[in-house]
């Protein structure tokens, strides 16, 4: 009996997770939108600011930090928008296996298309800013270990946000504030890896917030989903 | 068995209804009645657990729903008036999808199946976007056809559908009321289904 459960969690899990993939490969066009996003905009500051090696490098880390964090943003109203207007929302919260794990799977699905390829795109972006190599590493696993964690939270706010009007600046309002300890630890890392120390502490706090936000952050989602569908 | 009582709805400050209640046994049949309007989306989204209702509580068996969805919610298939289907998928990856979260691991052959049944067999590789109206409404429906739950709500399910749709429907609503199954149904068409006992809900304040 308890095995059988266990299959049937798996097996929803992964439906739900394959479903999602399947859709964003049918619709290329959105992740093509958030990466583009995220290209342009940490593209700009060096075309505004100038060539200069030293200022670039410097604000390198901030700078790249918050395109990933508005990029993985822009992207998190589209998170269970379609499925709250044709109706698969409610099959999900009707499905008996607990509506936290099915939202993991949802936001995993959002991870893989909207985070991923953008901790894989930083370093080509890094090299505009003049980033020594080790800085360019630190980057990719600063952003590997701290955007689940903005993924997870946005869920959180794409969640509340559900139905309302203009929900997208609504999400931004709500999010952008709890994105503030990744944004912190994240920059950070990459700033002291620059300054030749160690960045093994911010990046231990970060993989800290993933982890935390993995705990809450699916059932603070799910118990928002119930409020917004009624 | 199903059983309501007291319920009421708010929306706002609005009163929809309040003090409904019924029992549905196995093999029975409710008819919800309406005006537009009059809360019958609603009445059914809070047997489902969608809703929480204003006031009352719903049992199945003995126990309250929202205390024991674990029992509860296998036993249910819900259709509403949004077909719940993607349009970017086909119609066949659609009814897998929907069954496979109801926690029925079905072939794409029974999937088929359940698709042919319903006489929709041949848009089965077809995006979803490009049917019509009632052709939507019958991919949703087939999976009454893959289902082994003994409750099914169903919103409006005759809505766009053609004749010969109607009547297969109908038919397969008393096969599986005869089966011991219970149905709640909203509708604005005459439609004649057998069950072993028929009973109607009318909603007003």
């Amino acid at each position: 009996m308890k095995t059988a459960k266990k299959n049937a969690w798996t097996n929803a899990w992964l439906t739900v997770l394959k479903r999602d993939l399947l859709l964003a490969l049918r619709r290329r066009s959105d992740i093509a939108t958030t990466l583009f996003f995220f290209v342009i905009v940490s593209s700009l500051f060096p075309l505004g600011i100038g060539p200069e090696a030293a200022v670039l490098s410097s604000i390198a880390p901030g700078v790249l930090w918050v395109a990933a964090l508005l990029a993985g943003m822009i992207s998190l109203s589209r998170l269970f928008s379609a499925d709250f207007t044709d109706g698969t929302l409610e099959q999900i919260l009707l499905a008996p296996q607990p509506l936290a794990l099915l939202v993991t799977a949802k936001i995993l699905a959002h991870w893989l298309v909207c985070g991923l390829p953008v901790v894989l795109l930083a370093p080509l972006i890094g090299l505009q800013y003049a980033l020594p190599n080790e800085a360019l590493l630190v980057l990719v696993y600063s952003l590997l270990l701290g955007t689940p964690a903005l993924s997870l939270i946005g869920a959180i706010g794409a969640a509340l946000t559900l139905g309302v009007r203009g929900s997208g600046l609504l999400v931004a309002l709500l999010v952008l504030p709890l994105y503030i300890p990744a944004l912190i630890f994240g920059a950070g890392a990459v700033a002291a890896s620059q300054h030749g120390m160690s960045a093994e502490a911010h990046l231990s706090l970060l993989a800290a917030c993933s982890l935390l936000s993995l705990v809450l952050a699916p059932l603070a989602t799910a118990a928002a989903l119930r409020i917004s569908v009624e | 068995m199903l059983m309501a009582q007291g319920l009421a709805c708010l929306r706002g400050d609005h009163l929809l209804f309040k003090n409904v209640g019924f029992e549905l046994k196995a093999g029975g049949l409710l008819y919800v009645l309406g005006e537009n309007g009059s809360g019958k989306s609603s009445l059914l989204r809070m047997l489902c657990g969608l809703l929480m209702p204003g006031a009352g509580a719903v049992f199945w068996g003995n126990k309250k729903i929202k205390e024991d969805a674990e029992n509860y919610l296998p036993n249910l298939t819900y259709i509403g008036h949004l077909n719940g289907l993607k349009d970017d998928l086909t119609a066949l990856e659609n009814l897998q999808i929907s069954a496979r979260l109801a926690g029925n691991d079905v072939s794409s052959q029974e999937s088929l199946a359940a698709l042919t049944a319903i006489g929709i067999a041949r848009c089965a590789d077809l995006p979803v976007r490009v049917l019509s109206q009632g052709q939507k409404r019958r991919v949703a429906l087939a999976m009454l056809w893959l289902t082994q739950s003994q409750l099914w709500i169903l919103d409006e399910p005759f809505t766009a559908l053609d004749v010969a749709s109607t009547e297969v429907l109908a038919s397969r609503l008393g096969a599986h009321m005869a089966n011991g199954g219970m149905t709640i149904i909203t509708t604005h068409q005459d439609v004649s289904i057998s069950a072993r006992a028929t009973q109607t809900l009318r909603l007003s304040v």
